[in-house]
């Protein structure tokens, strides 16, 4: 745990994630999103009929890879163990909203970089928007901010979420009739890298992001908390490698207008992740690393996995989520509320004390 | 001593932070993953702390020193 193999560790993985993700997207994947987390869960959820947006039904292997990739991980060094119970519905509605969030962005904050290192200047308001609510949630953390403990559970608890994807990429392999797949042409559903690839692509990303505990939203907010940087350093050189290989295999492509599954609303692409940022703040974690989590057996991350899940289906059914065009006003009126909800999260969680027991019972 | 058992990063961490503003030369935390226990051992030393990790089945009592 020496303090520079620590820093070199995560520069090297984030370095080959970066490589990988730009990779994915010339195996078939769509540009700038090797990988994107809520995109994927997006998908995932209209794969399995959760949604009705045929451009966007595909189960992606990546996410069940990464999981898998955690979980395998985590059990090789005995750091597998079921554990939850702090706070499940609080983190279910930030994950909802994190979604809300990325959907009005297009992308969670691992695609954001991505989308940077593919010459998207549209990802520049996202950032910023990110940086504001990281933040936002930095100040209620400062102020005592805590969703409370977890607990040992048991023992079978923490396989669910490895035990469901295994699941689901049966049914990927099966194709059963009430499994959707986007068709040809219909969207960003319809573009992919063969399964084994991207399956392959999420199981090293899953084993690296848990070894070196990768967070998007943990590298700004360890800097401004702690002037810790090492999250930070694996930000960047996935935005370094990923930027890179879009150079030399010709997937750069630099401007606003006309980028891949992106809009151009500067403010809006703001909002969206400012909340993006703010409530993974309040989660403890990015996208990626609440999946990561759930693959180590915590079941409190599964939850929020199943929030983001539930947060895209409720976002296409309701036309919530932004498309090439712009964002939907029903997907502004979302995030406002998303933003508002989150901050009461904040209040409550750092300024309403719980009552003593005996007061409770009168 | 700092009792941060079942929270998750970065609480541990903030908690530790605010022990150290007494300055004083020992301080003790407990942690029940790897992730606080990384953390919290990375933020001592550059606190320039020293670290002795005494592992007790699943749990570990930091004993962070100058």
């Amino acid at each position: 745990m020496e303090k520079k193999n620590d820093k070199l560790m995560i520069i090297i993985a984030g370095l080959v994630i970066g490589v990988i993700a730009a990779g994915l997207a010339f195996l078939g994947n769509p540009k700038n999103m090797g990988f994107c987390i809520a995109c994927f869960i997006r998908d995932t959820a209209g794969g399995l009929g959760l949604h009705k947006a045929p451009p966007v039904q595909y189960i992606r292997p990546e996410i069940i890879g990464i999981v898998i990739g955690s979980f395998c991980a985590a059990f090789a060094k005995k750091e597998f163990s079921s554990k939850g119970g702090s706070a499940p519905m609080t983190r279910f509605v930030l994950g909802f909203f994190a979604m809300v969030g990325c959907l009005m962005f297009l992308g969670c904050p691992f695609r954001m970089i991505l989308r940077l290192a593919g010459g998207d200047m549209n990802a520049i308001f996202g950032l910023v928007g990110f940086v504001i609510g990281i933040f936002c949630g930095i100040f209620f953390l400062k102020n005592g901010y805590s969703l409370k403990r977890t607990y040992s559970l048991t023992a079978g608890e923490g396989y669910w979420m490895p035990i469901i994807e295994v699941v689901i990429f049966a049914l990927l392999l099966i194709k059963p009739a009430f499994i959707l797949f986007s068709e040809e042409g219909a969207g960003p559903g319809a573009m992919h890298a063969a399964v084994g690839i991207s399956l392959a692509a999420g199981l090293v990303v899953g084993v690296l992001a848990q070894r070196t505990r990768l967070c998007m939203v943990g590298g700004m907010r360890d800097l401004v908390l702690f002037k810790e940087t090492r999250l930070l350093w694996g930000f960047i050189a996935i935005l370094v490698a990923a930027l890179i290989t879009n150079l030399v295999l010709g997937g750069f492509k630099f401007g606003f207008a006309e980028q891949p599954v992106a809009h151009t609303d500067g403010l809006w692409n703001c909002l969206g992740m400012l909340l993006v940022g703010f409530a993974c703040v309040l989660l403890g974690g990015c996208p990626l690393r609440q999946l990561i989590m759930s693959g180590e057996g915590n079941a409190d991350s599964a939850v929020t996995v199943l929030g983001l899940l539930v947060g895209a289906a409720f976002c296409h059914n309701f036309g919530l989520a932004s498309s090439g065009e712009g964002p939907t006003p029903a997907g502004k009126v979302a995030v406002i509320i998303g933003i508002v909800v989150v901050a009461l999260i904040g209040v409550v969680n750092t300024y309403v004390k719980e009552k003593a027991p005996a007061k409770e019972a009168a | 001593m700092v009792d941060a058992r079942g929270l998750s990063c970065p609480m541990p961490v903030i908690m530790t932070q605010k022990a150290m503003k007494s300055k004083e030369d020992y301080y003790e935390v407990m942690v029940d993953a790897q992730a606080p226990l990384e953390n919290v051992t990375r933020f001592a030393k550059s606190q320039g702390y020293n670290v002795e990790v005494e592992d007790r089945g699943g749990e570990y009592l930091l004993k962070i020193s100058r």
